[in-house]
């Protein structure tokens, strides 16, 4: 285990530590992290091994994927893929991962050396795509020439490409690291809304279908601080700034008012996120019929328009005509600040 | 002792000499929000940092 405090016996603590320093739920050691949720703490190894239960428990319970499958990991270069990345490989699952360059300035530059540095530390196999140069256009660009949200743009190319590297390269299933609490936002999102037909689709595995692959979320029983905290025990360098681009947004603000919550009532996130998948979803699912995806008549991928190309092909089109627009030129003032705060020289402060 | 934060990436310093959560509240950041890396290892928040530890705050929402 490479978090040095496993290493820690009772008679090597620091005297500072005292006596009530917390100990591992499961073996008595120092604790390295204190889960509400759980009512518990945890060192290192049994942390570690807390997770991967819940992991697998998620691909069991679900029927996400087998050993069997080759497995596509979507990693940004943040904490949750790279994490899932690494479970999955620890595991002895089949896991290849999958990096698209956004064009997103500095923050795109660190998220693609990490996601290199971390799979050739591992030998394992990468495949990389980038916007600008394989597509003509990059988030920022996108988002200039669309007048779209960032995020839309973002995610609509991401999904696209995702499933295309799927296709293309024989995978069984694509796998993302959505966590928890992303998860619980996205359904607090829905719920405020009572948008019915996105409450539908919030599933943790869709089944091949029309042309798309199997997609799956293994993380859904773990949190943004379970995460976090197996990259630092793990030693994986990840980038630690949220994306400039979406500083602010809704998605961030619902996952804000959940905290609270959560810090008031621990376990109340997967309480209302695993109740949802277990009461609500089968209700929501029951007697509706898919439509089934056409083929793009541009890309040939599947598509829900008719008649027209898909909605990348469209993003393509107009993003790639348009003038490549640096990414502090797309942003409002306040991210703006964030980001050269972000991404300047440090700063020290006195309290 | 200097505790280096991030979002955005600056140093601070404050009172050593107590435990992680306290130095947390006094830095307005929320303990189930934040990891408390101390020398390279991550602690729980009643962990004790003494002033010549080097600590690392880290948020634990980011993600892309």
């Amino acid at each position: 285990m490479q978090n040095s405090a496993t290493m820690i016996s009772s008679r090597s603590v620091p005297s500072y530590l005292g006596a009530d320093v917390s100990k591992c739920r499961a073996c008595g050691e120092p604790a390295v992290i204190d889960l509400a949720r759980h009512n518990a703490n945890f060192c290192a190894e049994h942390f570690i091994r807390l997770c991967l239960r819940q992991m697998t428990r998620a691909i069991d319970d679900f029927g996400m994927f087998s050993r069997e499958d080759r497995i596509l990991v979507a990693v940004s270069g943040g904490k949750d893929s790279l994490a899932l990345w690494d479970m999955l490989v620890m595991e002895g699952y089949d896991a290849s991962g999958l990096y698209i360059g956004l064009g997103i300035g500095e923050y795109s530059d660190e998220s693609g050396r990490l996601v290199r540095e971390f799979a050739n530390d591992r030998g394992l196999t990468l495949h990389q795509i980038d916007l600008r140069n394989e597509h003509g256009f990059d988030i920022p660009t996108a988002a200039k020439a669309t007048r779209r949200v960032p995020c839309s743009a973002c995610g609509l190319a991401k999904r696209h490409l995702f499933d295309g590297a799927a296709r293309e390269h024989g995978y069984d299933v694509l796998v993302t690291g959505h966590n928890l609490d992303d998860e619980a936002a996205v359904l607090f999102g829905n719920t405020l809304r009572w948008d019915v037909e996105y409450l539908r689709r919030q599933a943790p595995v869709l089944a091949a279908s029309g042309g798309f692959g199997r997609k799956a979320k293994p993380l859904i029983r773990l949190t943004e601080r379970e995460m976090a905290a197996w990259c630092v025990i793990r030693g994986i360098d990840y980038v630690v700034e949220e994306c400039p681009m979406a500083l602010g947004n809704r998605h961030l603000a619902y996952k804000e008012a959940l905290a609270g919550l959560e810090s008031r009532s621990p376990g109340v996130t997967a309480s209302f996120f695993l109740g949802f998948l277990e009461r609500m979803a089968p209700i929501l699912d029951a007697g509706v019929d898919h439509d089934d995806p056409v083929a793009c008549p541009q890309c040939g991928a599947p598509t829900s328009a008719v008649d027209e190309p898909c909605a990348f092909c469209r993003l393509v089109a107009t993003a790639s005509a348009h003038e490549p627009v640096p990414v502090r030129l797309v942003l409002d003032r306040r991210r703006r600040k964030a980001f050269d705060e972000q991404w300047g020289t440090t700063t020290m402060e006195t309290t | 002792m200097i505790v280096h934060l991030r979002q955005p990436r600056r140093q601070v310093e404050v009172r050593g000499g107590r435990p992680a959560r306290a130095v947390l509240i006094e830095l307005g950041l929320a303990p189930e929000g934040h990891l408390v890396i101390r020398n390279g290892t991550l602690v729980p928040s009643d962990a004790e940092l003494g002033d010549d530890d080097l600590i690392e705050i880290r948020p634990v929402v980011s993600g892309g």
